[in-house]
């Protein structure tokens, strides 16, 4: 049996970005003694990175705009495979979550007459985002950690302890989740098909190194993305897949992984910050993209769906900035995935700038002094890391991996994942609500209503069983902790080969994702990422490190490795299935959208093989297809017929 | 361009420690923070640090760089002469986990401390208005990001572990101002004057106005000037005004 350090809750919440925060913050709310861990220390989560501002239609500075518009914007930046429920909560809800953050101590910008200013983004049809400068991320988990802070206080007051039902594990990293499980007397590995309960999680801090388990009737997921599977991103060390590998590895399904989102402005030089985020605010706020013959070339980029909304030429562009309603906006602000491809051609087509991007100007579209106050951390982050000054010159940008758009795979109101009793997601880590292609905004929103679902839901679901607690068997503990410290004992057996370094391992990953399952993919070179997938997977059992627990970086990414190639594996072969272009999946080869794909998630599961000590070679991810769930007639009524014949087959319309 | 740079890194954990010197590679447009990781894939790959964003805006990699603090990820290499040796030292005010990471709890207690932002009664939510120039004084405190490198610079405990437990440290006392200035709070509603608290509770008379912590913030808040100084003001006005003190007295009594 091993030694392992032992708490019991009600809620434990793996995550402490914003979706993290507010399920923490309603659980505790609803009474549960609840328990957040996150990898970095309170308050660093890469939310804080999210600059742009939260959507949510609250009208203050176009009044037209309401929640069905809002939700009509989602889905269609989405090409309509977004989870529609999900959606239509999102839709519904993210105003209460906006203003209730302001009753958390949350300052917005104002407008005139004293409300919570609003602005454009790409894809919303009217001024929507919240925000505060370009640090609105900043503002969100600042308020939703001083909320937290604020319970304590109120529980410090009642107990003579502020973390009596709400405390902080920072810098821990979880491991397992921990199931209890019928098949485990005979001493079979964890079985996710003999559907067990959630009994808690497995995980180290990272600190000191120690082992510990959290008992718990009900886990949340809300562990962010997977950007670090690949070279270039806008994503912090923390996005290392861990919610979805812990989900696939608890037996739970993954949807829509093939999509993510390319983010069209990443910075491009110097190399050392390559991939850092450009917000789109300065296209929403009057950028425009050119390339090195000084052409403004998204005007050549409109797709067809998109053509009666944005402007033709760039004297109706530039009037939509004061006149919205009697001009169409400008092509800088299509969705996303559409301004990602469009670099990705100029760049390839020889019109790219020095550094291999394009040129982002907001230098001759507003005067300096209104870029400072508008933008000041890119302002900031320009000066210091690039030699820039965006008030008197262009910016390079280019794509870079910014957001994974599949998930885990939950149920709609409650945000349980399915198969898994005890089991939730939120916020990126959760699959459905995007679709193929997220609107910028959407994410912050999607982390406030999501967030405070999963921790309602578990709440719920932890009060609802009473007494009868799920226990985890030892063996799985004891193989949990097996696994995580394996990487100190790589190499010391003659026939397994050479140690492996993690670091090593890390930058060849990134290098097959960045290469072979990009912005464009083709057919051909995802069957060879898959391959080499397989070789590092190999290599990565037998990943070693030096030295001793405590703190140890090297150990550190040898755990996350596990999570990263799990979760490419599924994004390759998922992307692989999906012969068609939609959202943030572009096929070289099969470039169309097809409206019958439409129709269609793609679910990655582990395989049987995958639960084997020895999983090698073989595919650890099985694939199967699932008709999506049947649009709402109401919702569907929000839309012209014409707009729907671009997405939905005749069939789905006259049913 | 690429040149080889010599470093000296401290290695150790709460036993001790010393520096240890390195030859590592720079390329062109690098940081500290790219050096610190090159280390760690090729030298020292058991190198604790700690860091995120890489972009200056989550406050983890914090450190003292030829003795003064900064962020790794935001100190460009460029700043030094090639043939200089670069010292990275972990934060002095804080005790060392390891390497260059330093146990930073203090400061998340001292935010335990600060009493948490009062709604107004009576408002609900989505009714909150406010004017741009009524928020933007606050705004600019809200923008710090919790480095902690002026606290860690402070000499009211950057050498004086006894002032610790009376002292809140610029960031914190700067939250108070925040929450002050905060055009909705209702703490007086409640009792809590909350410039009196700062000086009372939390330390505020330490500080003498060095500036120190202004200098080192990577955010360029004015924290001496436009948080610290006018909470000394508005203290020591409400301190001499007898009945606003009587009345905090009172209220404070009754809890
Ligand atoms: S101004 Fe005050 S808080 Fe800032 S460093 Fe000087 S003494 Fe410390
Ligand atoms: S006030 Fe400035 S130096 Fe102090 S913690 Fe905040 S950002 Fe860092
Ligand atoms: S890593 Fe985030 S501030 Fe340096």
């Amino acid at each position: 049996m091993t030694q392992v350090e032992r708490h019991a809750y009600d809620v434990v919440v793996v995550g402490a970005g914003g979706a993290g925060l507010r399920a923490a913050i309603e659980a505790r709310e609803r009474g549960m003694r609840t328990a957040v861990i996150c990898k970095s220390l309170f308050g660093k989560a890469h939310t804080v990175m999210a600059e742009g501002g939260i959507a949510a239609s609250m009208g203050n500075v176009n009044s037209h705009d309401s929640w069905q518009v809002h939700f009509r914007d989602t889905m269609r930046g989405g090409k309509f495979l977004n989870q529609w429920r999900m959606a239509e909560l999102h839709a519904k809800e993210a105003p209460d979550r906006v203003w209730e953050l302001e009753t958390w101590g949350a300052l917005f910008d104002r407008t005139e007459d004293g409300r919570i200013s609003q602005r454009n983004f790409g894809g919303h049809e009217y001024p929507r985002l919240a925000h505060v400068g370009d640090r609105t991320g900043l503002e969100l988990i600042r308020t939703l950690q001083q909320k937290i802070v604020s319970l304590q206080q109120e529980d410090f007051a009642e107990t003579g302890d502020y973390e009596a039902k709400l405390k902080v594990f920072q810098e821990c990293t979880v491991t397992r989740v921990l199931k209890d499980d019928e098949r485990s007397e005979t001493g079979a590995p964890p079985d996710r098909r003999s559907g067990g309960k959630v009994a808690g999680v497995f995980g180290y801090v990272r600190e000191s190194g120690r082992l510990f388990v959290i008992d718990a009737p009900a886990v949340v997921l809300a562990t962010g993305g997977i950007g670090k599977s690949f070279k270039v991103t806008s994503n912090s060390w923390e996005y290392t897949g861990d919610g979805h590998a812990l989900a696939l590895l608890a037996g739970a399904p993954l949807i829509n992984m093939e999509f993510i989102q390319f983010h069209p402005t990443g910075m491009v030089w110097p190399p050392s910050v390559k991939g850092i985020l450009v917000t789109e605010s300065v296209r929403g706020d009057g950028g425009v993209l050119r390339n090195s013959d000084g052409e403004r070339f998204m005007f050549g980029y409109v797709p067809d769906v998109f053509k009666e909304k944005y402007a033709q030429s760039e004297e109706e562009a530039d009037g939509w900035y004061t006149d919205p309603d009697n001009h169409r906006r400008p092509p800088e602000l299509l969705p996303r995935d559409e301004v990602a491809r469009a670099i990705n051609s100029e760049v390839k087509a020889g019109r790219g700038t020095p550094h291999g991007g394009v040129f982002l100007d907001v230098s001759t579209r507003l005067p300096a002094e209104e870029i400072r106050r508008r933008l000041p951390s890119m302002h900031h982050q320009f000066k210091e890391l690039a030699d820039v000054d965006i008030t008197a010159e262009a910016m390079e940008v280019g794509p870079t991996c910014h957001y994974m758009m599949g998930g885990v795979d939950v149920e709609p109101d409650t945000a349980a994942a399915r198969g898994v009793p005890g089991l939730f997601a939120a916020g990126e880590v959760a699959g459905g609500m995007h679709g193929s292609n997220r609107l910028g905004g959407n994410s912050l929103s999607d982390l406030l209503v999501f967030g405070r679902r999963a921790g309602l839901s578990a709440a719920e679901y932890a009060s609802g069983l009473g007494g009868t607690r799920p226990a985890a068997p030892e063996e799985q503990i004891d193989a949990a902790a097996a696994e995580a410290l394996r990487p100190f004992a790589a190499g010391d057996s003659a026939d397994e080969g050479p140690a492996e370094n993690p670091y090593t391992l890390h930058q060849e990953l990134q290098q097959v994702m960045n290469d072979l399952v990009g912005i464009i993919r083709r057919g051909p070179e995802m069957e060879q990422a898959l391959e080499r997938l397989a070789v590092l997977r190999e290599r990565a059992q037998r990943v070693g490190v030096e030295g001793h627990r405590q703190f140890n970086p090297g150990w550190h990414l040898a755990v996350d490795l596990r999570n990263m190639l799990l979760v490419s594996e599924c994004v390759a072969r998922a992307a692989l299935e999906r012969t068609e272009s939609r959202g943030g999946h572009t096929r070289d080869d099969h470039p169309g959208m097809d409206r019958g794909w439409r129709k269609v998630n793609l679910v990655c599961e582990l395989t049987d093989q995958a639960q084997g000590a020895d999983a090698r070679k073989e595919a650890l991810i099985g694939l199967r297809q699932r008709p999506t769930d049947p649009i709402r007639a109401d919702l569907l009524a929000l839309f012209d017929r014409e707009e729907l014949l671009k997405y939905l087959t005749d069939e789905e319309l006259d049913r | 361009m690429t040149h080889t740079a010599h470093f000296k890194v401290w290695r150790g954990d709460t036993d001790g420690g010393d520096l240890r010197d390195y030859e590592v590679e720079v390329n062109d447009g690098e940081v500290v923070l790219d050096i610190i990781h090159r280390l760690q894939a090729t030298q020292a790959a058991d190198l604790a640090v700690r860091w995120n964003c890489k972009a200056g805006k989550c406050g983890s990699c914090s450190a003292e760089v030829n003795g003064r603090p900064r962020l790794m990820c935001m100190t460009r290499m460029s700043v030094f002469e090639p043939d200089e040796t670069v010292t990275v030292t972990p934060l002095r005010a804080f005790p060392v986990i390891r390497d260059l990471v330093t146990d930073v709890s203090f400061n998340y207690d001292k935010a335990r401390q600060v009493p948490a932002f009062v709604p107004p009664k009576g408002v609900p939510a989505g009714e909150y208005r406010m004017q741009q120039v009524d928020v933007e004084r606050s705004q600019e405190f809200r923008k710090c990001i919790e480095c902690f490198l002026c606290q860690d610079t402070c000499h009211v405990v950057r050498d004086h572990e006894e002032n610790k437990a009376a002292f809140a440290g610029p960031r914190f006392l700067m939250r108070i101002a925040e929450l002050d200035m905060h055009p909705l709070d209702a703490a007086a509603d409640q009792g809590l004057v909350r410039a009196a608290s700062a000086q009372e509770d939390h330390g505020l008379g330490y500080c003498n106005i060095t500036k120190c912590c202004t200098e080192v913030c990577p955010e360029h808040i004015q924290i001496t000037d436009n948080a610290l100084i006018p909470l000394k003001e508005r203290a020591i006005d409400r301190k001499y005004d007898p009945l606003v003190w009587l009345g905090s007295r009172i209220r404070r009594r009754k809890e």
